[in-house]
């Protein structure tokens, strides 16, 4: 490879199924430089830089790298033309370790016994950018900030210039994002080309030196990310004017809907995943559960509402013992749930949107009788769900499948709002989604509190928890590590409490 | 410039057009048939149409045929049921011997019974025993996570031997002159069947009030709500507070007593006593998977392909003698049929679209 001259891509276009994903993009990248890409979910930054990965090919345009046109078929192409991604999901295989991750797509790797030389290479550039990493470590064993260096490693050994990183921070705690905004500017100090894809506006303003724009697959506009407002950063994003932050009014704290008492509970492989989780959540309250996601969360969550077996300790809602209740007759008693990976637990995708309106409250009066569904009652609510929570499907006939992610949400959101809970479960309800649908999914969880119901919302977002949260607990290794109402804490001491480097004794915090 | 195939999503599936690509994927099932036979040193097109003359336009033919898709037809439809909640029920054929075996027992114990009363008993005991053996297959899912495709698979072949058992040893007629089988039904037992042909009316009225029951139960019923969920997402079904176990155990108990009820009506009307397994449920459990997927598990569309499949048989049974082709040809034409069928969602599913690439030098510009 010459010398790396940057990259060029011209009058990018790519529709799917007749959509314009990207339409005539212009878009470049000079060596040492580090270019924010900013959008929406769905505004086509990660099809953008999928093309110049060689994942996809534009339906017109051309890439170019200094006077040549490059064609790139598959990524094998592109990493040859020095260009590496880091996707969002990791692309590692789980039961190999890190060199084996490492050698195989490696092709200076010899072909037999690659590992020495392949850790030594780990090595080499690990000093290099100070990116540390354990090349006999099972990949399975490893944190998602581990596996995140690893993917980055890999992709400056094979030999990347530029350097694709898509939402990276999305699976990192604050400080780990911190030392990666670290790593990316002495790569740029070094000579390598950064895109960083991401909707967070903070981070862009971070680390970039240059901001890219886009909206609806189109360039919206350019920007010095330290010259510009984040209103005006989300006002190009979004089309239109957006609040960043919400009102939440003080309320006074209502009486006491949940209570969760020396809870444990196992996580999937059998290993002790809670243990003994404490705490309350009262009516007009919004309760937030900060930390890294993997810390027990899940397990929490599905105890309460039903979906996992507890060990020990006891659950009460509203005065009646949930412990060991079935998920039906936890919801049936009050408890709405607002899952994560909400396509995977949340919708049945090739069901319709009208049958997805009831997917929790089929079997109940009004809805069925004895035997039959009552079909123009579910058709009713389901329009109900539709109109009242903003779901733009095109009909309540179509397949849940065709909706947006954003939409799904607001579907799901509404469809448990709706029964009216007590308590309202939201596991990272605004995961992934765009500006607009996670204003709107925000306001409706603080109207949800303000009308008097109990809110426990988990998720990573700091900067949510903060807006919405009456009072934050951070969860560490299975245990509730802090609790504290949210106007006595800093995100710096809830990031510390997420690393497990701080913590808060609970006699402080009731 | 180069071109490649490019598979992409189609995005709005039409009824009418996955008719036409059923079609097409059946008519290409046929020109492979029709190699088969060329093969074979047979005229290709004479073949076929031999089997669908014979199969659906004699009139000795149509009757043979609509008699037989009404087994095809209990047993589609059942499972219908079980393949939506993506229960993979390959275990019909023991289903149906469940169901007969059943059958028989009620009817030689209590041969005396005027049939009003003993036709009845014998529906019961055979939708109870094809429930039954369903039923376990469900159970060993539920409680001990046997993989259902391998458990209704295998429990075929001990209910076919049990049957073989049961023929030469305890069950062995002394009326049949050494034969294995066993005492033939009295004839308060027998089905009344349509003058001229082999047509139950009682199992007429089965089929009929299978399609439309188990239509009513998919599409109209919370259980049926829940079978879909289930099929669709378990992980949603959790969610939902499905209960996965009870809704797997009502679905074989469903599909199986399906299957009893087409073992009841082949030994209450066609054979008049229980003989060898192969010869009772003759395939019905294993076309009649077939024959769901070509109704793309819709039980209303499972008449239509039940006697679509039901004509073949027929047809097949009619060239064997006429073409001199082997036994094995029915099984062939099925399993191409079957071929194409799968293939066939790949289609409905996907658009394939000729695209240009470019050439090596010019870079991927269309401009």
């Amino acid at each position: 490879m010459g010398g790396f001259a940057g990259v060029e891509m011209r009058g990018i276009s790519k529709s799917f199924g007749g959509n314009y994903a990207n339409r005539d993009i212009d878009f470049s990248v000079a060596p040492g430089e580090i270019v924010g890409l900013l959008g929406e979910n769905g505004a086509g930054k990660t099809t953008l830089m999928n093309i110049l990965y060689g994942l996809y090919r534009p339906d017109s345009g051309e890439i170019r790298m200094g006077d040549r046109h490059l064609r790139m078929d598959s990524p094998r192409d592109a990493i040859k033309h020095g260009i590496g991604m880091v996707h969002q999901h990791f692309m590692l295989i789980q039961n190999q370790t890190v060199a084996e991750n490492v050698a195989l797509g490696y092709d200076k790797a010899p072909f037999l016994f690659p590992r020495k030389v392949v850790k030594a290479k780990l090595e080499e550039f690990g000093l290099t950018f100070g990116l540390k990493t354990d090349g006999d470590a099972w990949v399975w064993q490893l944190s998602a900030g581990e596996q995140q260096r690893v993917e980055i490693v890999k992709a400056l050994i094979y030999g990347a210039e530029l350097l694709i990183l898509d939402e990276p921070t999305s699976v990192l705690t604050p400080t780990e994002a911190q030392e990666l905004f670290g790593v990316i500017r002495s790569m740029a100090k070094m000579g390598k080309a950064i895109v960083l894809i991401s909707h967070k506006m903070e981070e862009i303003a971070a680390v970039c030196s240059r901001v890219v724009v886009l909206r609806k697959g189109a360039v919206v506009g350019h920007a010095d990310p330290t010259a510009v407002s984040r209103s005006d950063l989300a006002h190009m994003m979004v089309g239109r004017d957006v609040a960043l932050s919400l009102d939440r009014a003080p309320l006074p704290r209502g009486e006491e809907v949940l209570s969760v008492e020396n809870v444990c509970a196992q996580g999937d492989r059998g290993l002790e995943a809670i243990k003994g989780i404490t705490f309350r959540i009262y009516r007009n309250e919004i309760f937030g559960i900060a930390g890294v996601s993997g810390n027990g969360q899940r397990e929490l969550v599905e105890a309460i509402t039903g979906l996992r077996r507890t060990t020990s300790g006891k659950i009460v809602l509203s005065g009646k013992d949930i412990t060991a209740k079935s998920a039906r007759v936890v919801s049936e008693l009050g408890v709405s749930h607002v899952p994560e990976e909400r396509i995977k637990f949340g919708i049945v995708p090739n069901l319709l949107v009208y049958e997805n309106a009831v997917l929790k409250s089929h079997h109940v009066k009004p809805f069925s009788n004895v035997v039959f569904l009552n079909y123009d009652l579910i058709r009713k609510h389901a329009a109900n769900i539709v109109d009242g929570f903003q779901v733009a499907a095109r009909s309540i006939d179509s397949p849940m499948k065709n909706l947006s992610g954003g939409n799904i949400q607001k579907l799901i959101i509404g469809r448990e709002i709706l029964r009216n809970p007590s308590l309202l479960v939201a596991s990272h309800p605004t995961y992934g989604l765009d500006v607009g649908a996670t204003e709107y999914i925000r306001t409706q969880l603080l109207k949800r509190r303000d009308e008097g119901g109990g809110v426990l919302l988990v998720s990573e977002d700091l900067e949510e928890l903060f807006s919405l949260c009456d009072r934050i607990a951070v969860m560490y290794q299975g245990r509730l590590v802090g609790i504290a109402e949210t106007c006595n804490l800093t995100s710096e001491t809830v990031g510390l409490m997420m690393a497990g480097s701080m913590e808060i004794p609970q006699e402080a915090c009731s | 410039m180069r071109y490649a195939l490019v598979a992409e999503d189609r995005i709005d599936l039409r009824p009418a057009f996955s008719f036409l690509v059923l079609l097409a994927s059946l008519l290409a099932g046929l020109v492979a048939m029709g190699a088969v036979f060329a093969a074979n040193g047979k005229d290709p097109v004479m073949g076929i149409l031999r089997i669908f003359r014979s199969g659906f336009l004699s009139s000795y033919g149509i009757g043979e045929t609509l008699s037989r898709s009404l087994p095809l037809i209990l047993t589609g439809t059942g499972l219908a049921v079980a393949f939506r909640g993506r229960f993979w029920n390959i275990g019909a054929e023991g289903q149906i011997l469940a169901g007969a075996v059943f059958t028989t027992w009620i009817g030689l114990s209590f041969a005396s019974l005027p049939g009003v009363v003993l036709v009845p008993l014998m529906l019961v005991a055979g939708m109870a025993g094809g429930a039954a053996w369903g039923l376990l297959a469900a159970l060993l899912k539920v409680v001990f996570s046997v993989n259902e495709t391998i458990s209704t698979l295998m429990l075929n072949y001990v209910l076919a031997e049990f049957v073989r058992f049961l023929i030469v040893g305890p069950w062995k007629g002394k009326s049949q002159h050494g034969f294995p089988y066993t005492d033939d039904l009295s004839k308060n037992a027998s089905l009344v069947t349509v003058p001229g042909t082999s047509i139950p009316y009682v199992t007429v009225i089965l089929a009929i009030l299978a399609v439309v029951l188990v239509y009513l139960l998919i599409y109209r019923t919370k259980f049926g709500y829940e079978i879909r969920v289930l099929g669709e997402n378990s992980e949603a079904a959790r969610y939902a507070g499905i209960n996965a176990a009870r809704v797997t155990i009502l679905i074989m108990l469903v599909s199986g007593g399906l299957a009893g009820l087409a073992g009841f009506s082949e030994v209450a009307s066609k054979y008049k006593h229980m003989t060898y397994p192969e010869t009772i449920s003759a395939n019905y459990g294993f076309t009649a998977i077939i024959v769901a997927w070509l109704a793309r598990l819709d039980p209303r569309f499972v008449i239509f392909s039940a006697i679509f499949f039901a004509g073949i048989l027929v047809g097949g049974d009619s060239i064997q003698i006429s073409m001199g082709l082997p036994a094995a040809t029915v099984q062939v034409f099925n399993g191409v049929i079957l071929v194409f069928l799968i293939m066939s969602e790949f289609f409905t599913k996907n658009r394939l679209v000729l695209k240009r690439v470019g050439s090596r030098k010019e870079g991927s510009g269309r401009a």
